[in-house]
């Protein structure tokens, strides 16, 4: 009897796509999907032309940008810095033959999430960007991770990487979610228990029923955040609802008819065999979970919407005076309720929460409600096909009525490249990924939240438990 | 990149854990399409106050770290970003070398650094060296008390060896062993040419798309 040795699901997409081993043990890994955004690959082209190499695989190699577009006008770039950027990727994309979603293009939108959109992002695929939240593709079962301008430029001009085998951990999620406990918060939750760097090392596979359970708009929020607790990339095996998703809408470069049939074949064989071993594993039962909040400059200091801001030295993992750095640059002070925080704006976008199904639960809240006075809320979608789904299902209409902003796809404030930055000491709930200092705007406060809580603050002026405020 | 395998220079302390990529480099300074530029701005929003003065209470901007090539900072250094501009941002603000610790905290291990800006770090070669805590409370302790410590970092030995001269109270010098990967230590021994060496692959990986498209039903 041959006995095959039990692999995970991470074990079989690397085996795949080994091309060899090198003489230091690391290996050549083959990548299936190259996408490039304007601010990590200027310098890449610049060191093909400067060594005169070509582009490998175009076909595999495809470009949007997003971190720089203002999202009032996106065609009127004011910033000449921003511009030139921006111009710098359509000559490029021109002079080395890459397909670019570019200003004028109705597919234009943030990376992470045209690629799923475009069908990019397929089941057992290596998918590499020069962004950290190329993660997000993991939700489809792809191995999916960021990596830096010398890679972008290494994976140009050879379509591999040298990549070193990480380990494997296993995060399952058990459980059932309370009404307004969201996908964003299982990621927080998760983050707030291993700390930012938990998985660091490590590729995560994410499993459980609660997973199970999950649109693939969810699953993507969980996957794009693995990279926040330091996770080389995140996975989630591909089943039905991957299937369904892939062959249902406008996906040009997915497989279509016969080729669909095959494919999902081979993608239904794309999951952890039973007794395969992973090299940590960690259980989280969801049914008691809150939503959560984060309340300092790092995604882990996360808390429950009914907790209260910690004391210096009460928090696992973080010395006190990391923890006083936090509450100084926040403005807080421990024991504050969350719900007692005021917002003076809030930000629903980015990669994390841009995507049809949390602009709907948006503005499920929006509905007949008004945006607290004071109170300036902006709605960034994902992408070009977001922004039309969403108009013609009258979103817009629902946010705009609610005196909300209907803004342009793009990055925004996740990162403020753009024109959208908040001021300084100014607090913001926000869908994004990120809390670090500055993050959206210099002296700015971030409160991470899923796009219920964010919209729930909008109207409040303050946190409020969702699950008891409707 | 060019081959690394000494260094000497004056040792800095920034010991907050968590530096992230936006502070490193903060996104402002992320929409040159050149390689350079990027040294002036390194960790701008703690080195200058709101007015554009320099802020006399950041660590670095103290006299006594002026001029200084190691840096020492807390756990899990470069996390967030992919950005390999905070790595340029590093190298040009003139450091080689940057030391963090491997922390325990129960049963956990938190790396001194972040996966990307560590493999970012190597291919533009600025050495990012981990050492355990113990020997990192050490070396920030003997730095706090010999103002304008040196160290030499030897690759090939794995050792980094402080000196300290005549007129303080040691005099002598102190080793401290590190770990490192072999293979990031060849690459540094030889300035690796990375893409060109992955080039010369170029038949293994042309075999290898011919079965791996029909595998992937591409």
């Amino acid at each position: 009897m041959i006995q095959i040795m039990p692999k995970t699901l991470f074990d079989k997409i690397w085996e795949n796509h080994v091309v060899t081993v090198l003489p230091d043990n690391s290996v050549l890994l083959y990548i299936d999907r190259h996408l490039v955004h304007e601010v990590t690959s200027p310098q890449a082209f610049e060191g093909l032309r400067l060594s005169g190499r070509k582009v490998r695989r175009t076909e595999l190699t495809y470009a949007t940008m997003d971190h720089n577009v203002p999202t009032v006008d996106k065609q009127n770039i004011t910033d000449p810095i921003a511009k030139a950027q921006v111009e710098a990727l359509e000559k490029n994309c021109a002079q080395f033959g890459v397909t670019l979603y570019g200003l004028d293009s109705d597919k234009q939108g943030i990376v992470h999430v045209i690629g799923p959109e475009l069908g990019l992002t397929l089941p057992g695929t290596t998918v590499v960007c020069g962004d950290s939240h190329t993660s997000t593709h993991g939700a489809f079962g792809a191995l999916a991770f960021g990596i830096g301008t010398s890679e972008v430029e290494h994976v140009l001009a050879t379509q591999c990487l040298v990549q070193t085998k990480p380990k494997t951990f296993r995060v399952n999620f058990e459980g059932k979610c309370a009404n307004g406990v969201t996908a964003k918060d299982l990621i927080l939750k998760l983050i707030g228990v291993i700390g930012t760097a938990g998985a660091t090392g490590y590729v995560l596979e994410y499993t459980g029923a609660a997973i199970g359970r999950l649109s693939m708009e969810a699953r993507m929020t969980v996957c794009n955040m693995s990279i926040e607790a330091g996770a080389r990339a995140g996975l989630i095996a591909p089943d039905e609802t991957t299937f369904n998703y892939i062959s249902t809408g406008n996906r040009p470069y997915a497989p279509k008819g016969k080729k669909l049939e095959e494919s999902i074949a081979f993608w239904k064989t794309l999951r952890t065999n039973n007794g395969a071993k992973y090299d940590r594993e960690i259980t989280i039962d969801v049914s008691k979970m809150a939503p959560q909040v984060t309340w300092g400059t790092s995604p882990g200091m996360v808390t429950d919407v009914s907790g209260v801001v910690p004391k210096p030295g009460e928090v696992s993992g973080l010395t006190a005076t990391d923890v006083e750095k936090a509450l100084q640059y926040m403005g807080l002070t421990p024991g504050q309720k969350i719900t007692d925080l005021k917002v003076d704006v809030v930000f629903i976008g980015s990669c994390t929460n841009s995507r049809i199904e949390d602009l709907r639960s948006a503005a499920a809240v929006f509905k007949g409600r008004k945006v607290k006075q004071g109170v300036t809320a902006l709605i960034v979608p994902g992408s070009e096909p977001v922004a039309r789904q969403a108009e013609r299902e009258g979103l817009d209409k629902i946010f705009k009525g609610a005196g909300a902003q209907w803004r342009q796809a793009g990055c925004s404030m996740c990162l403020a490249m753009n024109p959208d930055k908040l001021k300084p000491k100014e607090r913001c709930a926000s869908t994004s990924n990120r809390n670090f200092e500055g993050r959206q705007g210099k002296g700015g406060r971030t409160h991470l939240v899923s796009p219920e809580m964010a919209a729930a603050a909008a109207i409040e002026g303050h946190f409020v438990d969702i699950r008891t405020w409707r | 990149m060019k081959a690394f395998t000494e260094h000497t220079g004056k040792i800095a302390v920034l010991n907050r854990a968590n530096i992230d990529t936006d502070q490193i480099i903060a996104k402002d300074f992320l929409k040159s399409i050149k390689k350079t530029g990027f040294g002036e701005h390194l960790f701008h929003d703690w080195r200058t106050k709101d007015d554009g003065r320099l802020n006399p209470d950041f660590e670095l901007n103290q006299p006594r770290f002026k001029g200084a090539s190691i840096l020492i900072a807390g756990n899990n250094f470069g996390c967030g970003s992919s950005r390999e501009h905070a790595v340029w941002a590093v190298l040009q603000a003139g450091f080689h070398v940057v030391i963090a610790p491997k922390k325990k905290i129960n049963n956990d291990v938190i790396p001194g650094f972040a996966d990307i800006f560590r493999n970012n770090s190597t291919k533009n070669g600025l050495l990012t060296l981990e050492l355990k805590e113990e020997q990192v409370n050490e070396l920030i302790h003997l730095v706090e008390a010999h103002e304008g410590l040196k160290a030499t970092v030897d690759l090939p030995a794995q050792k980094i060896i402080l000196q300290f001269t005549n007129g303080y109270q040691a005099e002598g010098e102190r080793e401290f062993s590190f770990e490192i990967d072999p293979g990031v230590k060849q690459h540094f021994l030889e300035g690796l040419d990375e893409i060109g060496r992955t080039l010369k692959y170029d038949k293994k990986i042309a075999q290898f798309e011919k079965t791996h498209s029909a595998q992937m039903n591409k």
